[in-house]
């Protein structure tokens, strides 16, 4: 009975991560385009994806705890943190561990930010357009009800979702900050002078 | 007429003085540590203030840099001269390259710095091949002497982006804190100096502040250089700081084209009306004190058949081209107002320009990483009080008196 | 009580800033709508922080305006007017260089 609220709570955690994750990466790109509208100002969008990225972890946290407390999977920790040490479809586990840790380093170091400095962070978060992608992997491959029609539901909607906040992205327009160099161009003759010495 | 000090020496004509000559005149410049650190208090009493257009008392910036404690420090001497209106830096840097160095060497001594870079603007070819051939005949020198070429843009001559340019290629503006002469070349705390503080600096060591003090009127004395242009002797000269404008106009032949305006201190400078500004001393306090500035000494007159509304919009379009393109309000602000500028100047602008003008100008001013908007700005205010009712002209009739015959001698000298 | 006895020693020309680093500040305006009391934005985006520093009774939302800013832009320093910085002020103008930009 306990291994079935093990197996149960596993792919449950799983897939509300599938799920918060994949709003989070919505989100994120989306506070990049700077959208907003008149019910929606562009600070929710930034708080809300921060915000929702810890409470994925936390169902990050109990989707992997509870997989390796099932004995059913007979995941050790080592399985957990390296990749391709598990026995049970190692391949679609390493997807999992390596998203894992990508998507550890994006929040750690985002605690950290105004220590690190914008750079850096920027360079690891960088990381997350590869978290995600291995996740679904991960949950395509490993998931036992990845061909259930509800499951292919969920996944097309996440995927659909990602895709298209993605291309939102890359039409918007970009920041400001790259057509900063445009807008300079474009100039007139200064006055000119005759710079001749004269003598006294 | 006084007595030239830092241009001193040979006339023009023969070119760049060369050490020997150097050193009979003047003697050989103190030197020692000691010696030099004397010279703060006395560069103090004396009150002079830098020359490449802040203004900043020489005296006590190199104090503060002197009490820095035990860190190594850089002096870059600045010859990047950006401005197109000035000729003085590179003009001085030619033809009396060892008096510029003595300054270096003693503003070394006196903050303990250990080397020193000379940043020249890339197209003042010849002031750099003088600095070349006086660094080659002093020979062995008491600190290295590094010439780096600075790009030919408007704020490469700006303290940070010379630092940030000879830190790492990159000729722009970076965020402050912290100031250059906290976190410079290398990271180590800076004296940037204008080539022509440096030369009054290096004649203050052998005379004294009270010779300094022998010359000049007004709040500030001394002398400095200024390069005019629009007169019909254009050029660089040294005047007593607080001769008035129009003894400069009379001096160089500018009263005989019947000016009606002058641009003092470049395009980062301000305007003064001819018939309110003839009696202005040419002294920093003053200046500011109308709504001017000294600036790095650039006088220049706008003849009675030039049009002051397309002068200004001319050069707000090429400020706006010149920043840096790293600040939004300056990039966008220093765009919208150049543009206006030149709707007004061809006669397209509508009933509301110049109000936008001037809210534009009220919100971009020290809102960038640098200076450069608020200087762009500061110069076009004061065109609007200068040039009111040409401005108003050109914004209800798209045209004045003035600019049509601006136009007509713009076309003849394209033909010539 | 302690803080108000602490408040009475502490000279009263400390405040706190909200400084913008301008060359990160990519025109979010997300500061701008968490602090509309101290920043409006002008024509293309970009804040205009109102002078006096910020009030004791806006500090959380400074604070979070600080955190929600995507590019690090915007930062609290506290400023104190002593004599030694107002010198350094006349020298906050434009460089010593030749162009003063």
């Amino acid at each position: 009975m306990s291994t079935q609220i093990l197996w149960f709570a596993t792919r449950g955690a799983g897939i509300v991560s599938l799920l918060l994750f994949s709003a989070v990466a919505c989100l994120g790109l989306l506070a990049v385009a700077r959208t907003q509208a008149s019910w929606w100002p562009r600070f929710l969008t930034v708080e809300l994806h921060r915000n929702l990225a810890l409470v994925s972890v936390v169902f990050l946290a109990i989707h992997i705890v509870t997989a390796i407390l099932d004995p059913f999977t007979s995941l050790g920790i080592a399985a957990a943190i390296v990749p391709l040490a598990s026995s049970y479809r190692p391949v679609a586990v390493a997807l999992g561990v390596i998203s894992v840790d990508l998507v550890l380093a994006v929040i750690v170091t985002s605690l950290l930010r105004e220590r690190i400095g914008h750079r850096i962070w920027r360079l690891v978060h960088w990381a997350a357009y590869g978290a995600w992608p291995l996740g679904v992997a991960h949950s395509i491959t490993a998931g036992s009800d990845a061909f259930a029609l509800w499951m292919l539901g969920i996944t097309g909607v996440s995927v659909v979702a990602v895709g298209g906040a993605l291309m939102y992205r890359l039409t918007a327009g970009g920041t400001n900050r790259s057509r900063l160099a445009a807008v300079t161009n474009g100039t007139a003759d200064p006055v000119a002078i005759d710079s001749a010495w004269t003598e006294r | 007429m006084i007595e030239p000090r830092v241009l001193a020496g040979p006339p023009a004509a023969a070119g760049p003085e060369r050490l020997h000559d150097h050193v009979v005149r003047l003697g050989i410049a103190p030197t020692g540590s000691a010696e030099a650190r004397r010279l703060i208090p006395v560069l103090e009493a004396s009150g002079l203030l830098g020359r490449g257009g802040a203004g900043f008392p020489v005296g006590r910036k190199w104090r503060s840099l002197a009490e820095r404690g035990d860190r190594p420090a850089t002096i870059l001497v600045n010859a990047a001269e950006g401005e197109p209106l000035s000729a003085k830096d590179r003009t001085l840097l030619r033809l009396r390259p060892h008096l510029v160095l003595d300054g270096a060497f003693l503003a070394a001594d006196a903050i303990d710095a250990r080397r020193i870079v000379v940043y020249v603007g890339s197209a003042h070819r010849d002031a750099a091949t003088s600095l070349e051939r006086a660094l080659g005949e002093r020979g062995s020198m008491p600190r290295p002497v590094d010439l780096i070429r600075a790009p030919d843009t408007y704020v490469a001559g700006e303290e940070s982006a010379a630092v940030h340019f000879v830190n790492e290629a990159d000729a722009r503006p970076t965020t402050t804190p912290p100031r250059v002469y906290e976190r410079g070349i290398g990271g180590e705390p800076t004296l940037v100096q204008n080539v022509e503080s440096l030369a009054h600096a290096a004649l203050i060591g052998r005379y004294g502040d009270g010779w300094y003090r022998g010359v000049g009127r007004g709040a500030t004395l001394g002398t400095a250089l200024v390069t005019v242009s629009g007169s019909r002797r254009d050029g660089i000269r040294e005047i007593e700081i607080g001769m008035t404008i129009g003894e400069l106009a009379a001096e160089t032949g500018a009263g005989e084209a019947d000016p009606q305006a002058v641009l003092l201190g470049g395009y980062f400078g301000g305007w003064v009306s001819a018939d309110r500004g003839w009696d202005l001393p040419l002294e920093p306090l003053a200046l500011k004190a109308a709504g001017s500035a000294f600036g790095c000494g650039v006088v220049a007159f706008l003849g009675a058949d030039r049009c002051g509304v397309r002068a200004t919009s001319r050069i707000m379009g090429w400020m706006a081209g010149q920043s840096a393109a790293q600040c939004g309000p300056c990039v966008f602000g220093l765009r919208a107002i150049a543009d206006a500028t030149a709707r007004l100047a061809n006669g397209t602008a509508d009933g509301d320009e110049l109000e936008r003008l001037r809210r534009w100008s009220g919100q971009i001013a020290g809102r960038g990483a640098c200076r450069h908007p608020d200087g762009a700005v500061g110069q076009l205010l004061s065109s609007l009080r200068v040039f009111e009712a040409e401005w108003e002209l050109h914004q209800r009739q798209g045209t004045c008196s003035r600019e049509r015959a601006d136009r007509t001698s713009e076309r003849r000298q394209e033909v010539a | 009580m302690a803080t108000l006895i602490e408040a009475r020693r502490r000279p009263a020309e400390t405040r706190t800033d909200l400084v913008v680093d301008r060359i990160a500040c990519d025109g979010y305006g997300m500061c701008a709508e968490l602090l509309p009391e101290l920043i409006d934005l002008d024509d293309w985006g970009y804040p205009i922080v109102r002078e006096g520093g910020v009030p004791e009774s806006l500090m959380d939302h400074a604070r979070r305006a600080v955190a929600v800013c995507p590019v690090l832009a915007l930062r609290l320093a506290r400023v104190s007017s002593a004599p030694v910085l107002r010198g350094q002020a006349g020298w906050h103008g434009p460089a010593s260089g030749s162009v003063r930009p």
